[in-house]
């Protein structure tokens, strides 16, 4: 099985470039995260930091 | 009230306590019985007879059970019962399925109870933390995707628009595990309970440690953090300090786990440059870890005064702390220098430990203790007792982790430790051995403590059940989310793409962590120079081939490694005559690899042919005959069976069809050569007034020992020979 995944790969022209374009793909992801991060309102994190804290059940002790 | 809900669309549901109940149920459960097997292969490295002279209960297939137990049983069962019980409230649905519910908590307490039966039987595949075979591989698998189904069907009728962060880690390590766990397993069955690794060698090591290195990421590490950011906010009353920083944890954690499993095979056969990709990322892996550390004791700031009164917070905060150690630790040990001393030695078993006892312990007994009294509707029974529980953990693990490491030092010196004029000090590996005994029985007290801290808990939470009564369901309400809802553009993509869209989470999440281990794994099955074959390397003999599978039934690698690393202390203390350091050739053959990942007793890679036949004969039978003060158990039963001769064709084939060269037909004639490589063993046994059947199992083993490195012994014979 893993011979014919092999086979497969050896055949695929200019298969070096792969890892450089998965590397940009994750460096440009992660760029994006942090900018997303660091603009993102500050009260939407406060919402969503609260979900766990915000009770629904209705039969309390 | 329901002309109320009509008007406000409120909504009234009940949340299923049962399956929580259940998994914490079992949780306690197979951590004792888990922790008491610890306790029993801790005391024998002490008290070797404390394997009762039986075959099922020697360290070899006992130290496996435990592993398993603690990994799976308790950890396990804690992961689900945290996830049931947050990932209902997080959701404001009940589980999508109560029937999924249960077919899967019975699912995974058959498989526990399989493998209970069948580790100490010797039923293994010989891969630390997968030893499960392959019947209970495909259990495992099946009920992992009831899990799945389950959590998806429940985010994907939620009533809450937003993911919390918790469940973004639920998601990772559901597709994460499932991944590792169906490629590690790769093996081809040979019988019902018996079945080769697919791969062989330093692949079967890559693929081996990528999944144990990620078993540790995305099954101890990942769901608690999840159970982390719920748990830690409930009890303590305040939300999470950072949510920004838990977004960057998250996709910063995951990305880079991945990555790190060859930190475990650094100075071994494994190519260079994956070694590198390891180190790398693991010293990166400090990062995140230590951001989500931050992140959940930070969340406690100006609530320390909550922290002196609570039991619960108490344990949190010891619990964050020993991730923050041993993710610490953890890049440091990845970095070559360090991990030359550390490698092999009870050093890695402390960390473990401060990451197992610490960390998944404290967490899953905060949660026991913040949800029985409010399942059972009452209070927890007694604070003080909590309190008394924290401090004997507490001491448990500073007993067991403080020993270990002076343990791990002191052996490792010793292994290295040079005359001036160029001998090894400690020659003789005993030596190192007998040194650290007392670390061992401290160890064992610090375990003890431990269990005892869990019996005092297992007292106070039934104590606890019993003043309240349980409540199956609990009434809750909440507004469903409207349909076919479109998120404005104005909204930010991760939240229109991530955060509120579970699927695609799982997608990316498993693209992550794909590609990761494809760029790691792929690369030594593509490029031949990767394992450079050895031409005087042959595979085994019938013979052989059945003692190694009798070395991998007795767990023999939980003990001996299989890997001379290129150090000057190693090639002399275990290759004297050639100084050779094992080569990834070595092992093309090795179905699966046994480089092991703790030396308890000496290398073994180059064993054959140092001793007589009749040398490991007494050895086996009684080890402290031929080295006096060992704490290696007898093996007297391998002198009462007899090695099975009907499944060596079979075995033969399999071999062949996984890529081993053995002649057509082979199989055919395996039987005959077989036993007449076992007579030739027994007649050489004569000679030194020796009798014994040439069926018995210790036959096979000794031919296997015996072969053990010696293809590369003969390399300079051979080459004269080609020279002539």
């Amino acid at each position: 099985m893993l011979k014919f995944i092999k086979h497969h790969m050896e055949t695929i022209a200019g298969i070096e470039i792969y890892p450089i374009i998965s590397f940009l793909i994750f460096f440009l992801f992660f760029l994006i995260l942090t900018i997303y991060v660091i603009k993102v309102d500050k009260k939407t994190f406060k919402e969503m930091s609260n979900i766990p804290l915000d009770d629904n059940e209705t039969d309390h002790e | 009230m329901l002309e109320n809900n009509n008007k406000t669309g409120l909504q009234t549901f009940h949340y299923d306590n049962t399956i929580v109940r259940n998994f914490l149920i079992a949780t306690t459960l197979f951590g004792v019985i888990g922790m008491t097997v610890g306790l029993l292969v801790a005391i024998q490295f002490v008290f070797p007879d404390a394997n009762f002279g039986l075959q099922y209960t020697t360290f070899g297939r006992v130290r496996p059970l435990h592993t398993n137990a603690v990994i799976f049983a308790f950890v396990g069962n804690g992961i689900f019962a945290g996830v049931y019980y947050s990932l209902q409230r997080l959701c404001k649905t009940r589980m999508f399925s109560d029937l999924l519910s249960k077919i899967h908590f019975w699912g995974w307490q058959l498989i526990i109870l399989s493998a209970a039966i069948t580790l100490p039987l010797g039923f293994t595949s010989g891969k630390e933390y997968a030893e499960l075979e392959w019947p209970i591989d495909i259990a495992i698998a099946l009920i992992w995707v009831v899990f799945g189904i389950n959590m998806f069907g429940t985010i994907l009728k939620r009533r809450e628009r937003h993911l919390y962060v918790a469940i973004w880690f639920y998601i990772a390590t559901f597709v994460t595990v499932a991944m590792l766990h169906i490629v590690n397993s790769f093996e081809l069955p040979i019988g019902f309970m018996k079945s080769y690794s697919w791969y062989a060698g330093v692949q079967d090591a890559l693929v081996q440690w990528w999944y144990g290195h990620n078993a540790v990421a995305f099954f101890l590490t990942t769901p608690y953090l999840g159970l982390m950011y719920y748990f830690i906010p409930k009890a303590s009353g305040r939300p999470i300090y950072s949510y920004r920083l838990s977004i960057i944890h998250f996709w910063a954690l995951i990305f880079i786990y991945i990555w790190a499993g060859p930190h475990h095979l650094l100075y071994s056969a494994l190519p260079d440059w994956a070694q590198a990709l390891g180190v790398v990322f693991s010293v990166m892996l400090i990062l995140p870890s230590w951001g989500g550390m931050l992140n959940g004791l930070l969340t406690l700031r100006g609530a320390w005064d909550k922290v002196r009164e609570d039991a619960i917070l108490k344990f949190m905060v010891v619990a964050i702390t020993c991730y923050g150690m041993a993710t610490f630790e953890g890049p440091m040990l990845s970095l070559k220098n360090v991990n030359a001393i550390g490698h092999f030695t009870d050093w890695i078993i402390g960390h473990v430990h401060i990451g197992g006892l610490g960390w998944n312990g404290f967490l899953t007994f905060a949660m026991l203790y913040y949800l029985i009294p409010r399942l059972y509707d009452t209070k927890l029974h007694s604070q003080k007792l909590a309190n008394v529980h924290f401090w004997i953990g507490t001491l448990g693990i500073i007993f067991y982790a403080i020993p270990m490491y002076w343990a791990g030092f002191t052996q490792s010196l010793m292994w290295k430790q040079f005359n001036p004029d160029g001998t090894l000090v400690y020659s003789n590996f005993l030596e190192t051995v007998t040194q650290i005994i007392p670390m061992y029985a401290l160890r064992a007290f610090g375990g003890l403590l431990y269990l005892l801290g869990v019996f005092v808990m297992v007292f106070n939470l039934v104590k606890t059940a019993k003043s309240g009564s349980f409540k199956p369901n609990t009434e809750a309400q909440a507004a469903a989310l409207t349909k076919g809802y479109k998120a404005p553009k104005t909204e930010h993509w991760h939240r229109r793409i991530f955060e509120w869209r579970p699927v695609s989470m799982l997608v990316w999440s498993l693209v992550l962590v794909a590609i990761g281990g494809i760029i790691e794994i792929v690369p030594t099955f593509l490029v031949q120079s990767n394992v450079p074959t050895i031409s005087t390397v042959k595979p085994y003999t019938p013979l052989e081939l059945n003692g190694r599978d009798i070395y991998v039934r007795e767990g023999c690698y939980t003990c001996h490694s299989q890997m001379i690393r290129p150090f000057r202390s190693e090639v002399m203390r275990y290759d004297p005559a050639n100084l050779e350091y094992s080569k990834a050739g070595e092992f093309v053959y090795d179905h699966p690899f046994q480089w092991g990942s703790k030396r308890t007793g000496p290398d073994l890679h180059r064993v054959g042919k140092k001793y007589p036949d009749s040398w490991h004969y007494y050895h086996m039978l009684q080890p402290t005959s031929m080295s006096p003060g060992s704490i290696m158990p007898p093996y007297p039963w391998l002198f009462e069976q007899d090695w099975d001769k009907e499944i060596i064709p079979k075995k033969i084939r399999a071999m062949q069809t996984l890529g081993v060269p053995y002649a057509e037909g082979f199989d055919l004639v395996a039987i005959t050569e077989a036993e007449k490589q076992a007579k030739a063993i027994t007649e050489g046994l004569k000679t030194d007034e020796i009798e014994v059947s040439s069926d018995k199992e210790i036959i096979a083993l000794i031919a296997y020992l015996q072969r053990l490195g010696t293809d590369i012994k003969n390399i300079d014979e051979i080459a004269e020979k080609t020279k002539k």
